[in-house]
């Protein structure tokens, strides 16, 4: 399996060799989102976002413009982080705007930063926020409250992570709203089992935009086409594996964005994948095959090390956001791995190495986030088998997009035989839309890609 | 699976016996259940070919259908399944004990207490595999909106009379067992393995005669070579000696033993289906006895703390079908509407995390593989220093450290939670790792001493006391309120018609009303 394997000629967006303007294209998009949401007819407008495409500046936007024509509004977001960030970027855009955040009764969930802001009031009551432009709060709140009257518009932030019996329990507090989400990233999931749901439109533990479209399929969708996030060495290789039918472009061209160290490499397999990063965006750290536990103590601590000679090699970063290189700092560097457990023997090995500040999560934890630099922990290195969790599509696209410059991947040799051992099993069950591309496939095609900026290490 | 789990089974694997996964049984067994023994006809999809059944381990009953493409016969078969089930059914309808209830009262829109009634023991019913379970769903989904001439007096192909009441029942309690925990419908190889770590696949533990191979081989034998003979070992004739625990047979016996008998029965041949119920009876009275067998395995195990208050649940959910059944109610729909299923999947998720949690409460060996994966941790308590909380009314909030050698996922600020003596559970934050010391840390507990100013007695932690705290909450609480399936909202497709589905026929087949 080599390249990119998709080739759609009639897949729609923007493709080609015309010239394209990014910022024109996401404006024109934008426009005809926030012209159905205030002036359409249906009562449902779903927008599509790929990585880093100006998702939260959208909802932002068009929170702010339903609130000055004179619509109240409530905004769901799916964790307290989300709702935090909302409310913050709301009051930094629109400083008069009145916003309500509303809040779960447990101390300390909400964050300290939103005190300080003067048209925000916070509240664990929603009698409280009455009269406020803008309420701000979870699904997990919004669908233990109780109004008399509801609201006539709303925002569904992050609606591909929402759960559709999430939205069947919020959806009786608003007439109409504006679903917003990623469809790469992780789908919604339930600990029991839900196959005898499979294939009906209002399948509880499908995704909330799933069971909206399957009764409302004649809903506008609209789609963010530009990433301002991903750099243009990682853009395409993004929208070929996880969005082969709604491409995007990367808003930066190829000489935009660029890493430079302080000092050179010492020639050793750590320095050398950091090169390669930094010249093309994409590093594979190789290591030996062998079959380990999940915590690979060799793995782990290969991407502990990576992490410390990019802070060692006084890492700077060029972007269009600043007029000269700025230096990579711990806060802009991310590790995403699989699993919790691996995500703490990385946080133990760095703290080992002297290293703080750096963030270490899953990819479900680090959904919506973006960084300079991430270290990655293949979901599949060093496993016997490939299961349906290691091989999930959102997964893996998580993980891969999350960088605005450069992301090395840490992976035991042979996942390619892996994957080819394995191939997806899922039984297929009527009426369901098969998902697509699958992880098979997408783990293939970004193996593909990342195998021509392999460097081999032996620890 | 849990890392626990793997290493029991590859302990299992080396020493070619089953390794215990649990020290105490976390699923209600009855004194008296009922056994079904079911199998199906190859290649004809819901056509029963025979049962085991009954209360008694010496005296099964064998229903057999000589020729179940003959769909009188087959009527027949499930005519005298149910007058075997339903009396055992019915047997716990009548001893009730009375509960109090809050319900809301309809006029006033006040919450009251009513007293209901809660029926003192309930059915359970034993199958030997996963896939019986999923076959007694089937007979259920396929009798429940049968029409017996009394119902319809037009019905072409009238039911048996009892017929459709069995496929309620059926229902109901393939449905029941889909929640985790609950005991009304079990299959004996998800008992076992819940209990018992065998040194092979999930897949092949699948195989009741397999798993009991590796649980108790006989005398002489490994569990490895038991389940291999149990697994392939054929007589002369190619016929598997240990049979599948169904609902599906060998093919081998299908072939070479079946299908010439049921020739002969078609062919008028007398005797021929005597013969028939001796083949069949045959196959099925290996796995009645191995699933007895796994009945006394398990009974010789304690029950765990909690499988009391999980099976009055299981108490409560056979009482209300009873009473939908005795208020003349219809069967249960076809599919479910949205908000049933939402309210359903909510229902499990939280009997899901109430059972994670109790299995571990109960058990030190299941806190053990929690506290491996990281999410408990045990050990000494090696200072506690008094604190209170800020405000205008100071609360105890003690600062607890301890030493211990588990490695728990903590982030900061975790809460955590520890059973009292009392049954409650304390409430702590995880504080800092301490300095110096390895594998020491300070947690402040938040809640479980009391109203006072001083912590209730016994409720701190003295040093020298061992400790289990927890990352896991203990007894989880259920998801949101749904709407009412009536207000089903837009996103949903909302509300659903109120035509009984039962009602409408199958578009292509308009025979049928499945």
């Amino acid at each position: 399996m080599t390249g990119a394997p998709w080739t759609s000629p009639a897949a729609p967006g923007p493709g080609g060799t015309e010239p394209f303007d990014p910022g024109a294209a996401a404006t024109a998009a934008t426009d005809a989102i926030l012209h159905d949401t205030l002036h359409g007819t249906r009562p449902g407008v779903v927008v599509d976002s790929p990585p880093g495409a100006g998702k939260s500046t959208l909802v932002v936007r068009a929170a702010r413009e339903l609130a000055a024509a004179g619509h109240p509004l409530m905004i769901v977001a799916q964790t307290n982080a989300q709702v935090d960030d909302l409310v913050l970027r709301l009051a930094e855009k629109d400083p008069g705007l009145p916003v309500g955040r509303l809040h779960g009764s447990e101390a300390g969930t909400v964050d300290p930063a939103l005190a300080a802001l003067p048209e925000v009031r916070a509240s664990a009551k929603i009698g409280d926020l009455a009269g406020m432009d803008v309420v701000v709060s979870t699904a997990a709140k919004w669908a233990h409250t109780k109004v008399e009257e509801g609201w006539r518009h709303a925002i569904v932030d992050e609606a591909y992570q929402m759960r559709s019996d999430t939205l069947l329990a919020v959806a009786g507090l608003f007439e109409r709203a504006l679903f917003v989400g990623d469809p790469g990233q992780l789908d919604p999931f339930s600990v029991v089992g839900a196959e005898q749901w499979a294939g009906l439109a209002y399948d509880p533990s499908a995704s909330a935009v799933a069971t909206l479209l399957a009764h409302n399929p004649d809903l506008p969708q609209h789609r963010l086409p530009v990433s301002w996030r991903l750099p243009a060495s990682a853009a395409p290789l993004v929208s070929d594996a996880f969005y082969p039918f709604t491409r995007f472009r990367s808003g930066t061209g190829p000489g935009d964005r660029s890493l430079a160290f302080g000092t050179a490499g010492d020639g050793s397999g750590v320095d050398r994948v950091l090169d390669e990063a930094a010249a093309s965006g994409w590093g594979l750290l190789e290591l030996p095959a062998r079959h380990t536990p999940r915590t690979d103590p060799e793995a782990v601590r290969a991407v502990a090390l990576v992490v410390r000679r990019l802070l060692d090699r006084g890492t700077v970063a060029t972007s269009e956001r600043g007029p000269g290189p700025e230096p990579v700092t711990a806060a802009r560097i991310a590790v995403g791995t699989a699993h919790r457990d691996q995500a703490a023997a990385v946080r133990a090995a760095l703290a080992e190495l002297g290293v703080g500040g750096v963030v270490v999560d899953t990819a479900n934890r680090l959904q919506g986030r973006e960084y300079d630099v991430t270290v990655v922990l293949h979901p599949l290195s060093g496993r016997p088998d490939a299961t349906a969790f290691h091989l999930e599509t959102g997964r893996l696209c998580v993980l891969a997009s999350r960088h605005r410059h450069a992301c090395v991947v840490v992976c035991r040799a042979g996942v390619a035989e892996l994957l080819d051992e394995h191939p997806s099993t899922d039984p297929v069950q009527l009426g369901v839309t098969v998902k697509f591309p699958d992880g098979w496939e997408a783990h293939h095609a970004v193996l593909a890609r990342l195998a021509e900026h392999r460097v081999g290490w032996r620890p | 699976m849990p890392l626990i789990e793997t290493l029991a089974r590859m302990e299992a694997a080396a020493a070619g016996a089953a390794r215990p996964l649990t020290t105490v049984r976390h699923r209600h067994l009855s004194d008296r259940p009922l056994v079904c023994v079911p199998l199906t006809t190859a290649g004809e999809a819901g056509a029963p070919l025979g049962a085991l059944v009954g209360t008694d381990r010496e005296r099964p009953l064998l229903l057999t259908v000589a020729q179940p493409r003959d769909r009188d016969l087959r009527f027949a078969f499930l005519a005298e399944l149910a007058d075997a089930v339903l009396p055992y059914l019915d047997g716990f309808a009548d001893a009730v004990g009375h509960e109090e209830r809050k319900e809301t009262d309809p006029e006033t829109g006040r919450k009251v207490t009513v007293q209901v009634e809660l029926c003192a023991d309930a059915p359970q019913l034993i199958v030997p595999s996963t896939a019986g379970a999923a076959y007694m769903r089937l007979l259920g989904r396929s009798t429940r909106f049968r029409r017996t001439a009394e119902q319809d007096p037009e019905a072409p192909y009238p039911a048996p009379p009892r017929v459709p009441l069995l496929g309620r029942w059926l229902t109901h309690l393939g449905e029941r067992a889909r929640v985790p925990g609950s005991c009304l419908l079990l299959p004996m190889t998800e008992l076992l393995t819940r209990h018992w770590a065998t040194g092979q696949s999930a897949l092949e533990d699948q195989h009741l005669g397999a798993l009991l191979a590796w649980i108790d081989p006989p005398d002489g034998h490994s569990g490895r070579t038991a389940a291999e003979h149990a697994e392939s070992a054929r007589d002369a004739d190619g016929i598997l000696r240990c049979p599948p625990a169904g609902p599906a047979t060998d093919p081998a016996f299908d072939n070479t033993l079946l299908a010439p008998a049921m020739a002969r029965y078609d062919a008028g041949v007398p005797g021929a289906a005597e013969e028939l119920r001796e083949l069949i009876g045959g196959q099925l009275r290996p796995t009645w006895d191995a699933v007895w067998r796994g009945y006394d395995l398990l009974r010789a195990l304690p029950p765990g703390g909690h499988v009391a208050d999980r099976w009055k649940r299981d108490r409560w959910s056979y009482t209300a079908h009873r009473d939908r059944v005795r208020a003349g109610e219809p069967p249960q729909p076809r599919r479910d509407d949205a908000v049933t299923a939402a309210r359903k999947l909510a229902s499990r998720e939280t009997a899901q995390a109430q059972l994670d949690a109790q299995e571990a409460l109960d058990d030190p060996l299941v806190m053990a593989g929690r506290r491996l994966a990281g999410e408990a941790f045990a050990g000494e308590v090696t200072a506690v220093e008094e604190a209170f909380s800020d405000g205008p009314r100071p609360m105890p909030r003690p600062l607890v450290t301890l030493r211990t050698t588990d490695t728990p996922l903590l982030t900061d600020g975790a809460r955590l939670h520890r059973p009292l003596p009392d049954g409650k559970a304390q409430s702590a934050v995880f504080v800092a790792y301490g300095e110096g010391a390895a594998g020491s840390l300070t947690v402040r507990l938040t809640g479980g001493m009391g109203r006072g100013k001083v912590p209730a007695p016994g409720s701190v932690p003295e040093p020298g006391e061992t400790v289990c705290w927890t990352l896991f909450e203990h007894a989880p609480r259920g998801g949101p309120q749904l709407p009412e399936p009536e207000d089903t909202p837009w996103t949903h497709g909302g509300p659903p018609a109120s035509a009984p589905e039962g009602d409408t026929p199958d578009p292509t087949t308009p025979e049928d009303f499945l």
